[in-house]
């Protein structure tokens, strides 16, 4: 088995991998974790430390070992085509974790790959462990998803797992509240096949008001992506999550980010009780060693 | 209407969508080197289609994988095999469940493109999900 698209799993494997990864909580609270055999290969086409140390953290914490493989020194620049680099790797390895670029990189990489693949990010396609680990943090906080209020708030055209997370909330029965500057809209055939799939229907709204909110998802809002100056600066300072907008709203209300942060949320809300986008990302650390548990296992 | 000698032995694929005659001829892959005997009638008056167009071709007898390429550019298109001047297989070309190696994605930023990988699609509802970027495409797109 390999872990390449969100939309290749139903909601029994995703529930499977949520009482394994609440098993890993347990153990790691014991400071016992049951240890596993073997070696995993980081293979990240293009940087991102957070995914990466998350991954090596995760395995290590299985008693794994790590190899990783930097893709800048390698046999890349010498034209190495990208699936006999695969095909090197896995000879050297029992699990493979990682990232490209380009979309489809890891379905490739599971066809030529003996070695389990674990999909860190392709492109803007799919970032798998991203979606469940969100997923898992709303469950674990709330202690259930369906029927929860869902406000995903920013940028939702380029944020890289918002389409995926979307097809979740509506396989976990969420109410989904989409609020997106103009032109910064989810992609129309995206909600569609959210909403056919899973036979919900979201919102959409243009501001910000989190009265009903159980959980405000936030993305950033990045200046380049507008034209006029005034517009971006407008937009940016009305899709900020400041401590007002947050006072306003439900008293257990659940942040979410899925990191890095700029200025959408300002420094005085990490203090918040409401403010969980630590403890989200912490939250990767036991979603990623049921993914390699998993996958190891074969099961 | 233009006359056409009636092949011996060879296929005819009729109710191409009008103006897609060209495409059918670059899937079969026939040009001037290929030395086939070609008639391509264009814009022929059709009571279903209002046009279309008809490609007759002497002494080859197209692969049910072509056929399947052919209905992604004219998904109404119907395809005859003939041999010692008689109608033996009549198919109506259908858009395909799945693609293996017929279509290429179309977006640049698939791995497909940039490592030349046969391209994978399946199909949903009128069209086709590549297996790789997991984006979606109209038929016509993957030629
Ligand atoms: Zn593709």
């Amino acid at each position: 088995m390999d872990l390449i698209s969100f939309r290749d799993l139903d909601k029994g494997t995703v529930e499977k991998i949520f009482g394994i990864a609440e098993d890993m909580d347990h153990q790691l609270e014991r400071k016992k974790v049951e240890k596993l055999d073997g070696i995993m290969a980081t293979l990240f086409f293009e940087p991102s430390t957070r995914t990466k140390l998350s991954f090596q953290s995760s395995a290590e914490r299985l008693g794994l070992q790590v190899v990783d493989f930097l893709a800048d020194r390698s046999s890349l620049k010498k034209g190495e085509s990208f699936t006999d680099t695969i095909r090197t790797v896995d000879g050297y390895c029992d699990v493979i974790a990682m990232r490209h670029p380009a979309e489809g990189a890891a379905r490739l990489a599971a066809e030529v790959a003996d070695a389990p693949v674990l999909n860190g990010g392709d492109g803007a396609n799919q970032h798998p462990t991203q979606t469940l680990l969100d997923l898992y943090t709303i469950r674990k906080l709330k202690g259930k998803i369906a029927g929860l209020n869902i406000h995903l708030v920013g940028d939702l055209k380029h944020a890289r797992t918002m389409h995926s997370l979307v097809y979740g909330l509506g396989m976990f029965g969420a109410k989904v509240t989409m609020v997106a500057p103009k032109g910064l809209e989810l992609e129309e055939h995206i909600v569609h096949e959210a909403e056919k799939k899973f036979n919900f229907k979201m919102e959409s709204r243009d501001s910000i008001d989190l009265k009903d909110a159980d959980v405000l998802y936030v993305c950033r809002v990045q200046e380049e992506r507008f034209a006029d100056k005034y517009e971006a600066a407008k937009v940016k300072k009305e899709f900020t999550i400041s401590a007002d907008y947050i006072r306003k709203g439900k008293k257990d209300l659940v942040i979410m980010h899925p990191l890095p942060k700029l200025d959408e949320i300002p420094a005085e809300v990490d203090a918040m009780p409401q403010a969980k986008y630590f403890e989200q990302a912490r939250n990767g650390i036991p979603i990623r060693m049921a993914c390699i548990k998993m996958l190891l296992e074969g099961a | 209407m233009l006359k056409v000698d009636i092949i011996e032995h060879g296929t005819v694929v009729d109710h191409i969508q009008a103006g897609m005659g060209k495409k059918v001829l670059d899937i079969l892959g026939i040009d001037e080197k290929s030395g086939n005997r070609v008639a391509l009638v264009m814009n022929v008056p059709s009571q279903k289609m209002g046009k279309k167009d008809i490609l007759k071709v002497e002494g080859v007898l197209i692969s049910a994988e072509k056929t399947d390429a052919i209905a992604l550019i004219s998904p109404r298109a119907s395809v005859n095999l003939i041999k010692d001047g008689k109608v033996v297989e009549k198919k109506q070309a259908e858009l395909p469940e799945s693609l293996h190696g017929v279509g290429k994605c179309p977006n640049p930023n698939c791995i497909s493109m940039q490592e030349k990988a046969a391209g994978k699609f399946h199909l949903e509802g009128q069209k086709y999900r590549c297996e790789y970027c997991e984006r979606v495409f109209k038929p016509a797109e993957l030629l």
